[in-house]
């Protein structure tokens, strides 16, 4: 495998709304801010992935739209998917297997204020028995949540005390949405919004962006001090139908960690992308993690949740706990579709 | 075997929609009855139309407001002679790329007061708007454009400079 690392992150603060910027300018200053941080010349960037929902935005082909953020003169190589950017990310790193080029920008972008994002996702769902039946996303997330509370010994107070501490930590992140300290016994005498979530339970609603430049091997250590190397990535799904899928468990979650060889080491950091408290407590298990590991620092996406661009940034979060010095050794996270159906782990480390 | 059921399901989805600081300032021009295209400062090409607020070219904001003139030339254009749903316009009706002068990329607009088989590439045409009074901040505020009357544009230079590296 040849070493390719993070050598840049950079996001936009995420925000409820943004209705003073479309989806380009927010993300213009992200990219140039990656770009120039990174310390990659412009033309070694020999490939550029995004990752966005055109059903955000409301429009067909409005990812191509991203394009005019990133100085694409002379004609660049690019790509898109139609996921979070940490898939993009996953794309530009398997290219740089190749060897043919040498560092990659990666971002990820999306305002989901302008619509109504519990129904934008249920177009996300198979085509013929579910997206038809139009069950939005938080209702799914709570039959997922109400089957865990029932077949485990997990409480509706231990999800509770994930959002006290997501939103405690992300005091630190001046990227974040909602932050600050919540009492769990208050914040569990809300009413639910749909059995068994309250509103702590779900991730805020944000408009943002964020992007990344990976480098190979003598590149990635030429322009940083202490590259956050990505030892492994993978990602698996799980089938469409839920009813064929045990949801109290994220079995892709776990056989993704093993391929990346997540589980050989300690986890220093773990930055996980879980929209719902639940999920978070579900992945967990799924990862074995232990005592010791400190999970999404950032605050996650509970503090702040840019669909689209918010797994891209636990690559980002992980990999600059890793340059800073703070982490040897970190996990992030990535998820797309109805409760947890498809699941991305990275491994990153440090020299 | 049984009849297939077949059950409809109304499937809506409803933006608000947020144009962004460059477009909003295309849009609020014509509301004024002017059209305002954006000069990059690296590149100096004149953008127009409601684009994204950046330069494709360069990925920098296009913040420089240059006024440009409802007058321009017909870079390309396509005979709709299908109808469709929805559609407003009698068929034949032609939709056509065009370059204002002044600008460096084309807006796209309806042809009127001129049969199909008329159009050409090269041809120069004037924005025909709606009376001050009925003017808002949508593309519709210019009703189409029809024959401004002056001879045909030199259509490859016209087309030169649209070019990236121009």
């Amino acid at each position: 495998m040849r070493d390719v690392a993070v050598v840049s992150f950079a996001q936009a603060p995420s925000r409820r709304r943004v209705p003073e910027q479309n989806e380009v300018e927010i993300l213009m200053p992200v990219v140039a801010e990656a770009v120039e941080k990174s310390g990659v010349p412009r033309d070694k960037i020999g490939f550029t992935c995004s990752g966005s929902c055109d059903y955000l935005a409301g429009q067909p082909f409005a990812f191509v739209w991203g394009l005019e953020a990133i100085a694409a003169w002379p004609p660049i190589r690019e790509s898109h998917v139609e996921m979070d950017g940490a898939w993009a990310l996953y794309e530009a790193w398997v290219l740089l297997q190749e060897g043919e080029i040498d560092a990659a920008l990666v971002y990820g972008f999306g305002k989901s204020s302008p619509g109504s994002i519990r129904d934008v996702l249920a177009m996300q769902l198979d085509p013929y028995y579910y997206a038809p039946m139009w069950p939005d996303a938080v209702s799914l997330a709570a039959l997922q949540a109400r089957a865990l509370l029932e077949s485990t010994d997990h409480t509706e107070r231990e999800m509770a005390e994930v959002a006290a501490r997501s939103r405690r930590d992300a005091k630190a992140n001046p990227n974040a949405q909602v932050t600050g300290d919540f009492d769990v016994d208050q914040i569990l005498s809300d009413p639910y919004i749909v059995s068994p979530l309250r509103k702590h339970d779900c991730a805020p609603i944000s408009d943002g962006a964020a992007a990344v430049v990976i480098a190979a091997g003598d590149l990635a250590r030429s322009v940083s001090e202490r590259p956050a190397w990505i030892r492994g990535i993978d990602h698996r799904v799980e089938p469409h139908s839920l009813g064929a899928r045990d949801l109290t468990a994220s079995v892709s979650t776990a056989v993704a960690a093993e391929r990346a060889g997540a589980l050989n080491d300690k986890i220093d950091v773990a930055e996980l992308l879980a929209p719902f408290t639940h999920q978070e407590l579900i992945l967990r298990d799924s990862l074995n993690l232990k005592n010791g590991s400190a999970i999404n620092p950032s605050g996650g996406a509970l503090a702040a949740n840019p669909v689209m661009a918010a797994g891209l940034i636990r690559i980002g979060e992980a990999a600059a706990r890793i340059t800073s010095g703070a982490a040897d050794r970190a996990l992030a996270h990535a998820t797309s579709g109805p409760c947890l159906q498809q699941n991305l782990v990275c491994v990153l480390e440090g020299e | 075997m049984a009849e297939n059921m077949i059950v409809t399901m109304p499937i809506r989805l409803e933006y608000d929609y947020s144009p962004g600081a460059g477009r909003s300032r295309f849009l609020r021009g014509l509301e004024r009855g002017k059209i305002l295209g954006e000069r990059c400062h690296v590149c100096h090409k004149v953008y127009v139309g409601g684009g994204s607020g950046a330069c494709p070219r360069d990925g920098v904001p296009t913040e420089e407001v240059v006024e440009l003139p409802d007058v321009g030339t017909i870079t390309t254009f396509c005979v709709v002679n299908v109808p469709f749903a929805g559609a407003t316009v009698e068929i034949p009706y032609v939709s056509a790329s065009i370059l204002l002068d002044g600008a460096d990329i084309p807006l796209m607009h309806l042809i009127q007061e001129v049969n199909a088989e008329d159009v050409r590439m090269g041809m120069r045409v004037r924005a025909e708007w709606l009376p001050e009074a009925e003017r808002i901040p949508s593309m519709d505020t210019i009703k189409y454009f029809k024959p401004a009357g002056e001879p045909d544009a030199p259509i490859d230079e016209v087309l030169k400079r649209m070019r990236a590296d121009a």
